[in-house]
């Protein structure tokens, strides 16, 4: 932290009270140049690293574990690579859960326990983990904590009523009364989206075949698969233009994340993964949404962490970027709102060679939607593919860009810049 | 979502809050004929969400032990205690439990409470006693919520010795209902 005492005592430190001379401070150009450098340094250390990730789960269904169970295992294993004990050096826990999805009110309630978090500094957000990212960045930035813990995870496999569930997101004065499910609000999306950008059907089912295959060198990737723009094009419509193939399945999976301040970062992993900028937005409700082609959300989103990272060109700052995917077309539309491409880029960035690289993990579509816990998802896909920079997929790979959205009817989502340098 | 009473205070008091005295509701201008003649516009919503709930491990454990007319615990040698109802890490210690072990079905009445009337806000014809019971071979202060039996309301204090009323084997399905419910133990 950077205050006056904190100077004072910097000074003091660093040269003595021979530095008083009566009530003038001796000034050398020596001591301004150090005095420069320090705080320069100083205020690089301001940053905030990911240094820990665990995840467990990954399935189609897990009957095996309970969903405590599910975040024990996910918290252990992100605890483990930092060394970290989360019931002293923890200094702030954020979960992020959607009561609906859960089954249970006040679900914050049932947090703390399976993530060593039992009495101690814990809040939930009814949000992507993601947003839960940028709480606990600011819970370090602004020095109430200097190690915090994101926790989110999906037990979707436990809803049977999932139609239900994203109905009641549905505006409820004039929307309910004429759609009971929220699915037909992305497929009107999707033809807008469509007609505005001169987007093919063709241009869609590649994205589906990029991530599906993708999916196939991702060992977490529940729904891979070898599937051709040809094959992709088949598949029968749920509301046309929707087409199965391009929705996201559902999935249960954990992932825990382990964020560090500069100072403690450095001395708990040798890959430390900065967050360089962060930014979330809500742009407005849900009947708008249906017919704006435009991912506002993800566009004000990018600019709040663009801005905060230093990143002039998107297009040419990262070397990849995890983007949702839940319904194919999306891909699509947020890739052009944070500027990574081109609209019609459906043909460019859907390739893997592509001067940024959409969803190498295989998005959600390979990996399934898991609800709340996708903005985490994304990030620990980012954050593995950073830390394996001389493996054959990710050679080379210094900075990542990570997007999530909130999902049908939201228009709500969040974005995280990462770099390892 | 919220917590799930708030702005519920509101309505036709009589008969949605069951309040004795419907003539001085509190906070509101409307009047139950306004309400009842559709001079304010509503739009009801009604839905219905089912869930299955996997079990997972240590709950999966104290659901079957029940069905065999047991309770069990899982014992923690970090802070040497015995939880109950299991579940597979400690709270405390932040790590996996150790051993099952099997607990009795007899435990104290830690607190409890008296209801005598149904959620509707009906009368009961019998009071339902409900009590937190602490379980003999957990850890001070364990156990779980549960219902207390062939007792009297004058008769229920904290402190009180209970065991467990079990249902037939043959009904046992697997469930905390597997107990019928506590009763007192000791000659009261
Ligand atoms: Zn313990």
């Amino acid at each position: 932290m950077i205050n006056k005492a904190g100077i004072e005592q910097y000074l003091y430190a660093s040269f003595g009270p021979e530095l008083k001379f009566g009530r003038w401070l001796i000034v050398s150009k020596a001591f301004t140049d150090k005095l420069v450098g320090d705080i320069g340094a100083l205020l690089l250390d301001d940053q905030v690293a990911i240094v820990g990730i665990g995840y467990s789960g990954f399935s189609p269904a897990t009957p095996s574990q309970s969903y405590k169970e599910l975040i024990f295992d996910a918290a252990s294993r992100a605890y483990a690579e930092c060394s970290v004990n989360p019931r002293k050096d923890v200094g702030s826990f954020v979960c992020c859960e959607e009561d609906l999805w859960e089954g249970t009110s006040i679900t914050d309630e049932y947090a703390p326990d399976q993530l060593g978090a039992a009495q101690r500094t814990l809040c939930t957000l009814s949000q992507d983990g993601l947003n839960g990212v940028a709480t606990a960045y600011m819970h370090i930035k602004s020095g109430v904590a200097s190690i915090a813990v994101v926790e989110s995870h999906s037990k979707l496999s436990n809803v049977l009523s999932q139609s239900q569930v994203r109905e009641f997101a549905l505006e409820p004065y004039y929307e309910r009364p004429i759609l009971s499910d929220g699915i037909p609000v992305a497929a009107m999306q999707m033809r807008r989206f469509m007609h505005d950008y001169k987007v093919a059907e063709e241009d869609i089912a590649q994205v589906v075949s990029k991530n599906k295959k993708n999916g196939l060198f991702n060992q977490r990737s529940s729904y891979a698969a070898d599937v051709s723009v040809e094959q992709a094009m088949r598949s029968p419509f749920v509301w046309n233009p929707l087409r199965r193939i391009q929705v996201a399945p559902p999935a249960d999976g954990c992932v825990v994340a382990v964020l560090a301040s500069a100072e403690k970062a450095r001395s708990m992993t040798e890959q430390p993964v900065w967050i360089k900028g962060i930014g979330w937005n809500s742009a407005s409700t849900s009947a708008e949404s249906a017919v704006s082609s435009e991912a506002l959300y993800a566009k004000e989103a990018a600019k709040m962490a663009y801005k905060i990272a230093g990143v002039d060109s998107p297009g040419s700052y990262f070397d990849f970027a995890e983007v949702d995917d839940t319904y194919a077309f999306k891909e699509l539309q947020h890739a052009e709102a944070l500027g990574i491409a081109d609209m019609g880029v459906s043909k460019g960035n859907t390739q893997a060679d592509a001067p940024v690289p959409i969803n190498m993990s295989g998005g959600s579509l390979s990996l399934g939607d898991l609800v709340e816990a996708m903005g985490l998802v994304r990030l620990l896909e980012a954050v593995q593919r950073l830390r394996n920079a001389e493996r054959k997929r990710s050679k080379g790979l210094k900075r990542a860009l990570v997007q999530s959205w909130r999902g049908i009817p939201s228009s709500s989502g969040a974005v995280a810049v990462l770099g390892v340098e | 979502m919220g917590r799930s009473h708030a702005g519920r205070n509101r309505g036709d008091y009589g008969e949605v809050m069951g309040m004795e005295n419907p003539s001085e509701p509190q906070g509101t201008a409307l009047t139950p004929d306004e309400w009842r003649g559709k001079e304010i516009f509503f739009r009801n919503f009604h839905t219905k969400f089912t869930y299955s709930w996997d079990t997972g491990v240590a709950i999966g454990h104290f659901l079957e032990a029940l069905k065999a007319g047991k309770i069990v615990g899982r014992s923690c040698s970090g802070c040497n205690r015995v939880l109950v109802p299991p579940r597979m890490f400690c709270e405390l210690c932040f790590r996996p439990t150790d051993d099952w072990i099997d607990v009795l079905d007899t435990g104290v009445v830690n607190t409890f409470s008296i209801s005598y009337v149904n959620n509707d806000a009906s009368r009961r014809e019998q009071p339902l006693f409900v009590a937190v019971i602490n379980i003999d071979g957990a850890s001070p202060g364990m156990g779980f919520l549960h219902l207390l039996g062939e007792v009297d309301a004058e008769q229920i204090h904290v402190g009180m010795k209970v065991r467990a009323k079990w249902k037939p084997a043959h009904e046992r399905t697997g469930a905390i209902t597997d107990i019928s419910y506590f009763k007192p133990s000791e000659e009261l």
